[in-house]
């Protein structure tokens, strides 16, 4: 392609996504409408600025976002979250198709196409939009919801069951026109070919356990992000190129990637590397959908595409909510799981275009197919918003007491940023107690090692904004800081704060000067701790226990002049906030401790146990 | 009108069902101050001129703690040991508490049946409250029968626990606007059946 010819298409992309996703996100429709409607005006049936072969090109290329976003989906699942969704994966998702597929297939065949015809047809409309479906719940927070649970899993099984429908197509072609064999696959016997494809899903299971995470580990080292995030992609790419070697799906066979490396300490890295390319090939792709619609065969029969679209989704729904109904799914839950699903999906193009080439379908039918499963992607974000403003708020005012827990969440709600000398004290501890934390450490020893016993440790730099999103920022209640570096603790904080104004911060500090300007960068007084005073006072505790002072009494007096010290912080909060006032204790500080130590001396000693003296308790 | 301070002391508060309830009926009642002394004092260093203060300021003092080894949990011990001292609450000079009402709102994991004498604790819940009572009488307090919620731990669903904990609250509203017998309340084994509907 020609460079200036690149730059042109980029920036009409671009600059339709930047111009429109905006303005439909402010009027609540979500970005995928803006998108797809963007799509839609530079298209050939519009202003005709991008589209024919190119726009193909385009939507090919931005197929990579969907395998992208499977296998990020993938990193969130470990194998036993996913052993648990088996009942909805196949009760659900086997169901739908099934249903979906023989409604549409009686349908078809009562408005005349023929038997093979329409069994194509019913297998290639039973499918939904993962890559719309997915983009919604995540942006309206509904994946954790039971009804998103279920929605992912139902899109999961039509993942998988693509793979039979691929095999079942050249047996209902009309003609022997021989589809175009390529890959690998069909160099060995047939009885070898399975044996093939399932050697090759045990290898990316085998190297996603052993070989990535060294991998990863020797090139964390060498501290060049980008090499990362190159190999990040590199890995997807692999696993794509296999897939379609073998005959599976590339989405799958990177879900399946994601799946094995959901353990691995690098999930984190990965997820945050990998962001921007997803959002951006995963908006080219809606907008490829959005340039595809064809308005030819929509303006010469609006009615025959409107009677389609409409008929697909009434029928989608109905089908889910009959299965919900026999499956005893109530409340919201089964509402969003019936309009969520309701749409065509992506598979339906790349299987319209087989059918059409092998002849199972006439291509006058195949267009017609095309543009109502595009509609119905296009109208997917409308029946998201029907579910968000009419249906939900009816369950929601009624049973909010009873609403369901969300899923086990797959965020962590305490985040830890420093795994070293100190963080490793206070996530033991707080781990201990049962609370889940999230921990996050930027040395790759370290990370191993603490691996190695058994601890939940993730790769990266925890001042990074975009690996805190991945950790999870916006579902944690808390962020702990244990980093030693105070440039770093001062930055961080400062871009938390601005970003996540309500999330609580708790830090360590290395002395009273850095307790004082985390307080001046809105920490509360209480959240901040001084690294080194525990353990100081501790072992002057043994010291003067090893001096034979009585034990309880020597522990008791820590603690209070433990308190007594931090009184003196919170006294000292309203000063220094003055520039010139806290400068001058700073300079003062000498002589404050001096005075610190008198008053330690004169006030402490008996200032609260007056009621234990005993020549005046024998009088009660 | 009387103030009314509830001093709560529940070393293990999570795991117990009853005292979560009747803490939140505590709280809801007007007039009425909570203090949780194990969340203020999880160190056990008691502020004791804070707690001095906040005695003298009240006219009813309500120690509402479970029922451990027949006495209250040791926090309510070392709060008495060092709040209540010599020259303040008893002794030469010590009248800041006289005239104050004082009793104790108790949860007792045996069945009232098991506390009597004939029982397999041998004493009444009162009697074994001889030295919180005799405490009290030193200060020149005047001490009143607790409030008990027997068989504590077979109490499993709100269901069960609520008509208690309505109960409780119309002990420390009736505390607050004066409207108990307190004669026949000094003299009970429990004040239970003493509060007004």
């Amino acid at each position: 392609m020609h460079a200036s010819h690149f730059f042109l298409s980029a920036f009409i992309y671009l600059g339709a996504a930047v111009l429109l996703v905006p303005v439909a996100h402010r009027l609540g429709l979500g970005s995928v409408l803006g998108y797809l409607i963007g799509g839609a005006m530079i298209g050939p049936f519009v202003l005709g600025w991008v589209g024919g072969t190119q726009g193909e090109e385009a939507m090919h290329f931005a197929e990579f976002g969907v395998v992208i976003m499977l296998f990020m989906i993938g990193l969130e699942l470990e194998p036993a979250r996913l052993w648990r969704m088996r009942g909805p994966i196949f009760g659900l998702g086997g169901l739908q198709v099934l249903l979906t597929a023989l409604a549409v297939m009686g349908i078809s065949m009562a408005l005349g196409l023929e038997m093979k015809p329409a069994i194509a047809t019913g297998m290639i409309l039973a499918l939904s939009s993962t890559a719309i479906v997915i983009q919604t719940l995540q942006e309206k927070a509904l994946m954790r919801t039971d009804g998103g649970a279920d929605s992912f899993a139902v899109l999961l099984f039509q993942d998988i069951s693509v793979i039979p429908m691929l095999a079942v197509f050249p047996l209902l072609a009309a003609s022997v026109a021989k589809m175009e064999q390529d890959g690998w696959l069909h160099e060995f016997p047939h009885w070898a070919q399975p044996l093939v494809t399932l050697g090759a899903v045990v290898a990316i299971v085998v190297a996603g356990q052993f070989i990535v995470p060294r991998g990863f580990a020797i090139l964390a080292k060498t501290g060049l992000r980008e090499l990362l995030t190159a190999a990040a992609l590199l890995l997807i790419v692999g696993v794509a190129l296999l897939m379609t070697q073998v005959g599976l799906s590339p989405a799958l066979g990177a879900f399946v990637a994601g799946v094995v490396l959901a353990g691995s300490h690098y999930r984190h890295e990965l997820e945050s590397n990998l962001e921007p390319f997803k959002g951006l090939l995963l908006g080219l792709f809606f907008l490829a959908v959005g340039a595809s619609l064809d308005f030819s065969v929509i303006t010469s029969k609006p009615l025959l595409v409107a009677a389609l679209v409409l008929a697909l989704i009434v029928l989608k729904v109905v089908v889910m909510f009959l299965i919900t109904t026999l499956l005893k799914i109530r409340g919201s839950h089964r509402w969003l799981l019936s309009l969520a699903l309701a749409q065509g999906g992506e598979f339906a193009f790349a299987l319209l275009s087989m059918a059409i080439q092998q002849e199972i379908l006439e291509a006058e039918t195949g267009r017609l197919l095309v543009a109502v499963v595009a509609l119905s992607m296009a109208v997917t974000p409308l029946l998201f918003i029907l579910y968000e403003r009419v249906l939900a708020p009816r369950y929601t005012a009624v049973t909010k007491e009873e609403r369901a827990p969300d899923r086990i969440d797959e965020h962590a709600p305490v985040i830890l940023a420093g795994f070293g000398r100190f963080g490793n004290f206070v996530g033991r501890f707080m781990m201990s107690q049962g609370v889940k934390v999230t921990v996050l450490e930027s040395d790759p020893d370290h990370v191993d090692m603490l691996r190695k016993f058994g601890f939940k440790v993730f790769y990266g730099d925890a001042t990074r904004l975009d690996l805190l999103h991945a950790a999870g920022i916006e579902q944690a209640c808390m962020l702990i800081i244990a980093l030693a570096d105070q440039a770093k603790v001062a930055r961080l904080v400062t871009e938390v704060r601005e970003k996540f104004p309500r999330l609580r911060i708790l830090s360590r500090a290395r002395d009273y000067d850095q307790r004082f300007e985390l307080m001046s960068l809105g920490l509360r007084p209480e959240d901040t701790v001084h690294e080194q005073m525990g353990s100081a006072q501790d072992l002057a505790v043994r010291a003067l226990r090893a001096l034979g002072k009585p034990a309880y009494a020597t522990e008791r007096a820590a603690r209070r002049w433990k308190r007594y010290d931090e009184e003196t912080v919170h006294l000292l909060v309203p000063v220094h906030e003055d520039e010139d006032t806290y400068a001058r204790i700073v300079r003062e500080r000498r002589i404050e401790l001096t005075q610190l130590f008198e008053k330690d001396i004169a006030e402490l000693p008996d200032a609260s146990d007056a009621g234990w003296e005993i020549e005046r308790a024998e009088g009660k | 009108m009387a103030s009314v301070l509830v001093l709560y002391a529940h070393p293990a508060p999570h795991k117990s069902r009853i005292n979560r309830r009747l803490v939140a009926a505590a709280r809801d009642v007007e007039g009425v101050t909570f203090r949780d002394l194990y969340e203020l004092y999880p160190d056990f260093l008691i502020d004791v001129e804070e707690e001095q203060k906040l005695l003298q300021q009240h006219d009813v003092i309500v120690l509402q703690h479970p029922f451990y080894w027949y006495s209250a949990p040791s926090l309510v011990k070392e709060y008495l040991d060092l709040v209540l001292t010599y020259g303040w609450a008893y002794g030469e000079g010590g009248t800041a508490l006289q005239g104050k009402l004082m009793l104790q709102a108790i949860s007792a994991g045996g069945s009232e049946e098991v506390y009597c004498s004939q029982g397999r604790n041998r004493f009444t819940i009162r009697q074994l409250l001889a030295p919180f009572d005799q405490t009290a009488f030193l200060c020149g307090i005047r001490y009143l029968a607790p409030h008990i919620v027997y068989s504590a731990n077979q109490l499993a669903d709100a269901a069960s626990i609520q008509p208690f904990a309505h109960r409780y609250a119309r002990l420390l509203k009736a505390l607050r606007d004066e409207t108990l017998p307190l004669e026949q309340a000094a003299a009970a084994e429990k004040i239970n059946d003493l509060i007004p509907a």
